[in-house]
């Protein structure tokens, strides 16, 4: 049985003030929610979301499985996944799968993960939207998260036990394709969800053997903001063990919510405390599970803005409430007289898979000077066929010239464009994101970030982009 | 292993050169008629005369037809070929070679381009189908890359740099301002450049050379033939052309404040000219300054500047069109306008008239009335760390 020994979260650069929202259309609104970037998708930040985990991953374990939960798929029909797999260069002998379209879809990772007998990676991803001025659209968030099982442990979080309880009723919905979902009347959804939670968390506490008074922390997320509420009071739990959902802060990010929550708590509970997890969505389920000595001390190992509280506080909060409303296609916005960004072709990317998605690099044998993108005769020293690829995802660089370009097509002009040196060798031309091109310098030091550079004629161009260092800045 | 050249071999007997800018009323085959026209009467020649084309252009018609069919030449060679920005002279100096190798004994060099049909701001390139990972900057962004470098290495302050690159532009509006071919025909006050705005890093539109429409053309013979058509045959000194392994733009060492390929390209062509003292032995050149800070770098990488110091020559007025070496006095690339195919050899045409001493009195440089007999050209193409290069020396006296 898998027990989880590694988790990572990815919580957006950007956040957006509701005043801004209330400002333009006169409606009331407070805190923030999280945004993902102009490029990004929910496959770019799952891919986040599992760097920082498998960075933080036991030695030795090989990911068998990915199995990636979203409600915002970029494609359909094609796996989603593979792109995270291939982004974080895993063996080819591991499969992906997706578990797309609803939010329960994550407690069926969970359950897979939980039960499978090999090392799997979840990856929760999410990206929600409703129409301006609507409470989905200021509550929602985009936000990602991993948790890595392994059979062998050491385990972070012990599972106690479940309950669930399933029905089918109307209460969220959406048509594919659609840019918002409708939910039902909101007092129906409250009295539908409140005995399928009773039953749900009686269920996991007779199968743990747990009683209500034991439970330290009890964290209640789900699709309907006012069920959620309500069933975190009626839980019998003290109010200071009901963790703070974070949706005044990053809103509900659908898919993902549960894990980040989960993880934040996880980001600072003490050994030995006992968690309750209710999810409401279709449904109800409860899960139990107790912290152990292994998370204090495999949490003692990772940098600071590996944590959700981390990423949170090194958000920006000044992003203005008609460049969301641009990157999330609301805001139709005249292009620049510039042809659109020519898209990637399939056979290309392909061949040169291991460059676009698994940011390789090569390094010539006979005199070790580095390539990117991969060469076959070295500039160096001129050797033919003498090289060896090796991952520069997570080798962190140095800004050797920059400019700002305002010309080139972009869904958030100005482009920041910059030449960036490898530590340990190794030059690469790429674009900046997350950045304010002000503090942008020489010998600033930056981190590579798998990103959607453009989608046209629907096939989306993933590729890497560098960001300003995230952790020699905290 | 440096080119042996071809000096004093062969030499121009004619020249034609459209106006540059917007020709609305004209396509690319109009354009090439009407410089192969000017270059076939400045020569003295008919069309039937001339044994072999070569046609540059980077994207207004493919293969020998695009010239041919307007032309409606007598089933000649026709040889249409690219090399980024530097296309002209890549068709003149191919021309070049296939006179002095004796295979032809007249040959037409001619470039063209039609951008402004495309709708777009700015050059707009094609690429072959591909995996998407190469960013899509603009070339103003490219060649903006120079300036925050050359800043940090030579301790030039932002706004001092600044200063530089708008007298760059501001000198060559000056010079186009009184050349009826150019695309733009006024001064342009420094005030203007300074504040135009910004279209990538530290430089505003008016750092941008201008996108325009036009043709170039130049007839190519023997040197020991040239008295025949011209008492005044310009002859070919030194021609360069570098492709670079692309090292700049993955190669840490690389730094932003130089072109290697110019450097390399200007130091065959001068070995194969004779040129030992570039400031001082031509009396002009014409460079690329496709944008500011790429004339800035120029001025060192050829050799008319110290390295670190062409920003205080550039203040000075030593390049100005009365300055010790003028640069540009056609008003280059930023007034007089850039159709791809046609720049290297509207440059060439620039030299023909200087050299000549038949450019209007307005904007004649002295250098050519006190003596200096070579000038310069040079394009590059591509962008800072991955470009190719040419350079050409040409003069109107054969060596003693």
């Amino acid at each position: 049985m898998g027990v989880i020994v590694s988790y990572g979260t990815y919580i957006p650069y950007w956040r957006l003030d509701r005043s801004k929202i209330g400002e333009a259309l006169e409606t009331f609104g407070q805190g923030t929610r999280a945004v993902a970037s102009y490029d990004e998708d929910t496959t770019t930040m799952g891919v986040e979301a599992a760097r920082a985990c498998l960075a933080a991953a036991p030695p030795g374990v090989r990911v068998g499985q990915v199995l990636f939960v979203t409600t915002e798929p970029a494609y359909l029909d094609k796996t989603n996944a593979t792109a995270i797999h291939a982004a974080l260069d895993l063996d080819a002998g591991a499969v992906a799968f997706d578990m797309v379209g609803s939010v329960n879809s994550a407690n069926g990772a969970f359950a897979a993960a939980n039960a499978a007998p090999m090392p799997t990676l979840v990856v929760l991803s999410d990206l929600r939207t409703g129409l301006p001025g609507g409470a989905d659209e200021a509550g929602g968030g985009d936000g990602a998260v991993a948790f890595l099982y392994s059979p062998d442990g050491p385990s972070l979080l012990d599972f106690l036990g479940w309950g669930a309880s399933t029905e089918e009723f109307l209460d969220r919905y959406r048509q594919p394709g659609d840019d918002h979902s409708h939910l039902w009347e909101e007092r129906f959804g409250e009295a539908a969800y409140t005995p399928l939670a009773e039953q749900a968390v009686a269920e996991a506490l007779k199968q743990a053997g747990v009683s209500p008074g034991d439970i330290d922390y009890a964290i209640v997320t789900g699709v309907h903001p006012r069920a959620v509420r309500v069933v975190a009071k009626s839980l019998g739990v003290g109010k200071e063990a009901l963790v703070d959902d974070l949706t005044g802060v990053i809103g509900n990010t659908g898919a993902a919510h549960g894990g980040i929550v989960l993880a934040d708590l996880l980001d600072r509970a003490e050994a030995g405390k006992t968690i309750l997890r209710v999810t409401l969505a279709d449904g109800a389920i409860a899960t139990l599970s107790r912290t152990t000595d292994a998370l204090v001390d495999w949490r003692s190992r990772r940098p600071a803005i590996a944590s959700v509280a981390g990423q949170i506080a090194a958000g920006r909060n000044d992003l203005s409430y008609t460049k969301f409303l641009t990157w999330r296609g609301q805001l139709h916005r005249d292009p620049p007289r510039r042809p659109d960004p020519t898209p990637p072709v399939a056979p290309a990317s392909r061949r040169k898979e291991t460059w676009k998605f698994a940011f390789h690099a090569s390094r010539c044998e006979e005199c070790g000077t580095r390539h990117l993108p991969p060469a076959r005769v070295c500039v160096n020293c001129g050797a033919v066929d003498r090289m060896s690829q090796e991952r520069l995802a997570e080798t962190p660089a140095t800004i050797a010239t920059y400019t700002v370009d305002r010309l080139a097509f972009s869904l958030s002009p100005p482009i920041v464009a910059t030449v960036v040196d490898f530590d340990g060798g190794g030059r690469f031309r790429c674009e900046m994101t997350d950045v304010d091109p002000a503090t942008v310098a020489i010998g600033n030091r930056v981190e590579m970030t798998f990103r959607r550079i453009s989608t046209v004629n629907g096939i989306h161009n993933y590729f890497w982009k560098a960001r300003p260092s995230r952790e020699e800045a905290s | 292993m440096a080119s042996k050249g071809i000096r004093d071999r062969v030499a121009i007997v004619g020249m034609g050169c459209t106006q540059f800018g917007e020709h609305w009323d004209k396509g690319a085959e109009d354009l090439l008629v009407d410089s192969a026209t000017a270059a076939f009467d400045s020569a003295g020649i008919a069309k039937d005369d001339v044994d072999a084309f070569w046609l540059g252009t980077m994207g207004s018609g493919i293969s020998g037809l695009t010239l041919s069919r307007p032309l409606k030449l007598d089933y000649k060679p026709v040889t249409r070929l690219e090399n980024m920005c530097a296309t002209g002279s890549e068709a003149f100096r191919n021309a070049c070679y296939a006179v002095a190798s004796g295979a032809v004994d007249t040959a037409m060099a001619i470039g063209v381009e039609k951008l402004k049909d495309s709708g777009f701001s700015g050059l707009v390139v094609s690429r072959p189908p591909d995996d998407g990972s190469a960013a899509e900057l603009s070339a103003p962004a490219l060649f903006s890359l120079l300036a925050p470098a050359y800043s940090k290495k030579y301790g030039v302050d932002k706004d001092e740099l600044k200063n530089v690159l708008t007298r760059i532009a501001w000198k060559n509006h000056k010079n186009g301002a009184v050349n009826p071919r150019a695309q733009f025909r006024r001064e342009v006050p420094m005030e203007t450049i300074a504040a135009s705005p910004i279209m990538a890093g530290q430089l505003g539109i008016f750092d941008c050379s201008g996108v325009s429409d036009g043709s170039a053309a130049a007839v190519i013979v023997r040197a020991e033939d040239a008295h025949r058509y011209t008492d005044k045959p310009i002859y070919v000194k030194g021609l360069s052309f570098v492709a670079g392994p692309a090292a700049g733009v993955i190669d840490p060492d690389y730094d932003y404040t130089t072109f290697t390929e110019v450097v390399r390209a200007a130091e065959d062509a001068y070995q194969q000219a004779g040129v030992e003292d570039p400031r001082a032995q031509l009396a002009m050149a014409e460079v690329h300054d496709c944008f500011t800070p790429t004339e800035l770098v120029l001025m060192e990488d050829l050799g008319f500047a110290e390295r670190g110091t062409a920003w205080k020559e550039v203040l000075a007025g030593t390049f100005d069109l009365d300055g010790e070496l003028p640069v540009n006095p056609d008003g280059g690339l930023k007034a007089f306008g850039h159709p791809i195919g046609a720049s290297g050899l509207r440059m060439l045409f620039e030299c023909w008239l200087q050299l000549r001493q038949e450019a209007p009195p307005e904007r004649t440089i002295k250098s050519v009335a006190a003596g200096k007999k070579l000038a310069l050209t040079h394009n590059l193409g591509g962008s800072p760390g991955e470009c190719v290069s040419f350079v050409s020396v040409v003069g109107s006296e054969p060596s003693a």
